[in-house]
């Protein structure tokens, strides 16, 4: 298998596109019409072929630009990525738990060589030749946690467990749908959660916490997220939210379907050996919804989800302001007619 | 000046229990102002929180001092401010044993920056009791530029450090020891709502 | 719970009642890692019995060439052990389950206080080589009762932070002496039998310490007791437990699908909902609260057993 990587910016001019295979191959969220919280866990890491449910950690066109913009992001905001100083044992859990996932799923783009703690990583589409010593930090650049995850797609969260709860003590957040890693750092599961509306109320967390305590050493699972962004822009951050803000507010009837975005998180969960800790990754996926329409069962079904959605929801997701474009929109392309069950394409 | 009764809010804002007494165990007890009450009820409700007591009490312009001092703890000190008493704090704390209680009273930015020292210094939540006694004022951490700001009663407000226009969340840091505010007029520059006050 | 058969590759003896047992995969591929404080399950294939016996890692967790546990024969118990001491040889194969914790270091610890009293040393010895190769500040305190008994000495390096207290020879563990004056920051890890447990936790609360420092491993084996039957809501079926069987293997053995991972009553998977119960359920568990023990809406079936008209379960 090999992969184009695009050449294209998720700032700016905004350049960032899909291919007709990576439309096809969207993780769309919905398996049905409607749309409310639930603990939507299953078991992650060998998925249907071409999807990116098939490998642990999905590497599409979109990874060189993405470690780029990641790049960016950090260079302006280094409290993007952080650690507090009991987790770097954890931290080399995830550089394992990525390297070898890696280079297993992917070869010709990956490859690690051990020869006892002596390792030797090759990654080939960001031209990175590296020997160092696992355990040792002084051989890496950065800290364990940070140079594997500026070489992986999506937001990584590492969580401690203990006292029954799971507590975010690590992670690289440059793709986060509003949240901001600097100001939640230490917090638990339910803290963290905190303002998310009406979940806490139907016990969402506390059956998910129950869940993810018990995630064993060889089986991750996974769940879909989603919200909507204008523009494909992956740093979200509250951080700098003055900045993207704005551009909430371009939203026209005539540009909807090219500047409005599906934004889909794919979030899996590791059990670290080592440290017993947990690997959150949160990987986000963008689509347009001039893009999204051209399955027409997801057409008819985002326009169903998005115009039933209770308004906690919309509000908390922060498109209130954009909802009715949105569904006038997307409003075109649905027929009323039924839609088949789960999440995949009709063949 | 009673203790403050909050309005319920979201899971992540702290909740203030109360001085519960722990008995003769080693003892830390930081107030400030009106929150020197809270430890003259403590001691009322068990004298035996005192002999092993070490009282710092920031007066804030209160004349609370005389009466704690006279309830005759194991040492007493009076600072000028929280700044001040930081490095002694500080010490005290890392000598502190296992089994050493933390009773804080006052407003949330002194409950709150003593909770993070006391955490960062290994001890654990449930070994620190709090008691709200005082202003309202919140402790607010711009998520832009990241600057504190101290004693904020308005919402929204003006971040002391890059100027833009914050609204208060009620998103809680123990780690910072502060709310979160987020610019209020990022999608709409210069529409910024009138400030209201901060309510419990 | 996922498992690959394993080769037993060493059998020695620490001491009358004690083994160590080595296993490796017989194609020499590299075991899943694990964190201080892990066990697994081990089946023992017993003539028409499957026995399931949980048993604490002992070796490095970071070496995955292979994984070691220390058995203890009781020869009052229900048998596994006795298995372990009796049938198995060298050579021979069996089916170990992949590593869990339930019983990690809080890696934030300024310092670490392990106590183990008698077989209860195998979880401390797996955290003790964690905290060696982390440089982390620890001390241990192991207590048995006889020299000649106490397999722990010949797992345990002789350092000036690792006490060993022989009962017998007049040298009791003093836990008061041990808890007071630590420093803020300490976290305390005790495994043995339940009276260790609660005599730490008594201790620690007399001094006044925070509960949330205190971390324990109980080792639960399923207490037998008199036989008695539970109907299953979804089947109608009805099944019997014997004195020395648990509900679980009587599940397994009716082929009910259930849910396992520690057979201990620790860890929650095997969580059942009771649909009605007419008696009393003897909950021997760590996992449910003291609320749901109360109400007998919710039954563990690895530990727990029922006196009574009739038990139905929601499986």
């Amino acid at each position: 298998m090999t992969i184009q990587f695009n050449d294209e910016t998720f700032r700016d001019d905004y350049s960032y596109h899909n291919s007709p295979a990576a439309i096809r191959r969207f993780p769309f969220p919905f398996d049905k019409d409607d749309y409310m919280y639930a603990v939507n866990m299953e078991p992650h890491g060998s998925g249907r072929a071409g999807s990116p449910f098939e490998n642990r950690f999905d590497v599409d066109e979109h990874y060189v630009a993405e470690m780029r913009d990641r790049e960016i992001t950090l260079k302006e905001d280094p409290l993007r990525c952080q650690s507090l100083p009991h987790m770097e044992l954890a931290g080399w859990d995830l550089l394992e738990l990525i390297m070898e996932a890696k280079s297993e799923d992917y070869p010709e783009l990956f490859s690690l060589h051990r020869d006892g703690d002596r390792w030797h990583w090759i990654n080939r589409p960001l031209g990175i030749d590296h020997k160092f010593t696992f355990l040792d930090p002084t051989t890496l650049p950065y800290g364990p946690m940070e140079y594997i995850t500026r070489q992986a797609q999506g937001d990584f969260a590492v969580l401690d467990q203990r006292d029954g709860n799971l507590w975010m003590e690590a992670g690289m957040v440059t793709s986060q749908a509003d949240w901001s890693l600097d100001f939640d750092i230490g917090m638990n599961f339910f803290e963290w959660h905190a303002p998310v509306p009406l979940a806490h109320e139907m016990g969402i967390f506390q059956r998910a916490l129950k869940f993810l305590l018990a995630i064993q050493q060889d089986a991750p699972s996974r769940r879909l997220n989603w919200t909507m962004t204008v523009n494909p822009r992956l740093d979200t951050s509250p951080e700098n939210y003055h900045k993207w803000g704005p551009e909430k507010r371009t939203l026209t009837p005539e540009n909807t379907g090219e500047k409005q975005y599906l934004r889909v998180e794919l979030q899996t969960f590791f059990r670290l050996p080592r440290s017993n800790g947990l690997a959150f990754p949160i990987r986000c996926y963008l689509i347009s919804l001039q893009d999204l329409v051209t399955v027409p069962k997801w057409g008819r079904r985002l326009h169903r989800v998005i115009r039933d959605l209770p308004d906690e929801l919309a509000e908390y997701k922060g498109f209130t302001v954009n909802r009715p474009l949105i569904v006038e929109y997307l409003s075109r392309f649905d027929d009323g007619k039924p839609t088949s069950p789960g999440i995949f394409p009709d063949e | 000046m009673p203790a403050t009764k909050f309005t319920p809010s979201i899971i992540s804002r702290p909740i203030y229990g109360g001085l519960t007494p722990h008995g003769t165990v080693p003892a830390l007890m930081l107030a400030s102002g009106p929150g020197g009450e809270a430890l003259l009820d403590l001691i009322a409700a068990d004298p035996a929180v005192l002999p092993h007591a070490t009282v710092i009490y920031i007066p804030e312009g209160s004349d609370l001092g005389p009466r704690l001092e006279a309830q005759g703890p194991a040492s007493y000190v009076e600072a000028a401010s929280y700044a001040s008493i930081l490095p002694r704090f500080r010490k005290l704390l890392a000598e502190a044993p296992m089994n050493t209680r933390l009773y804080l009273a006052g407003t949330e930015g002194l409950i709150g920056q003593a909770t993070a020292e006391a955490l960062a210094a290994g001890m654990l939540l449930e070994a620190i009791e709090a008691e709200h006694r005082g202003s309202l004022a919140r402790r607010m951490q711009c998520v832009h530029c990241k600057g504190i700001t101290e004693d904020v009663t308005t919402d929204p407000f003006t971040c002391s450090h890059c100027g833009l226009s914050l609204f208060v969340r009620d998103h809680y840091s123990r780690r910072y020891a502060a709310f979160q505010g987020v610019c209020v007029d990022a999608e709409t520059p210069g529409e910024v709502p009138p400030k209201q006050e901060i309510k419990a | 719970m996922s498992a690959q058969m394993l080769r037993v590759t060493e059998i020695e003896a620490l001491s009358p009642l004690v083994k160590r047992f080595r296993f490796e995969h017989p194609g020499g591929k590299k075991l899943p890692l694990f964190s201080g404080g892990a066990h697994v399950v081990v089946e023992m294939p017993d003539g028409d019995l499957l026995r399931r016996n949980a048993y604490s890692l002992i070796s490095d967790p970071q070496d995955g060439s292979g994984y070691e546990i220390a058995v203890r024969r009781e020869d009052g118990g229900r048998g596994g052990s006795r298995f372990m001491h009796s049938n198995v040889g060298q050579g021979d194969t069996l089916r170990i389950s992949t590593p869990l914790n339930l019983f990690s270091l809080d890696a934030r610890a300024r310092k670490h206080v392990l106590i183990a009293g008698g077989i209860g040393i195998t979880p401390i010895i797996a955290q003790m080589r964690q905290l060696l190769r982390m440089q982390d500040r620890f001390e241990i305190h192991y207590a048995a009762r006889l020299r000649s008994e106490a397999a722990g000495l010949r797992l345990l390096p002789r350092l000036p932070h690792i006490h060993s207290h022989i009962s017998d020879e007049g040298d009791r563990m003093d836990l008061g002496a041990i808890l007071d004056r630590q420093p803020i920051g300490t976290h305390v890890y005790t495994c043995g039998p339940e009276g260790l447990i609660t005599a730490v936790a008594q201790c620690a609360a007399r001094l006044g310490w925070p509960r949330g420092s205190l971390h324990s491993e109980v080792f639960l084996a399923p207490p037998p007791g008199r036989a008695f039957e539970v109907t299953l809501a979804k089947s109608g079926r009805t099944v019997t437990v014997g004195p020395h069987q648990s509900l679980l293997e009587a599940l397994e053995e009716a082929q009910v699908e259930i849910d396992w991972s520690c057979r201990g009553g620790a860890c929650g998977r095997c969580e059942t909902d009771v649909v009605s119960c007419h008696g009393r359920i003897e909950h021997n568990d760590h996992w449910l609260s003291e609320d749901e023990h109360s109400s007998q809406t919710k039954i563990m079936p690895c530990v727990s057993r029922f006196r009574g008209r009739e038990l139905i379960i929601d499986r």
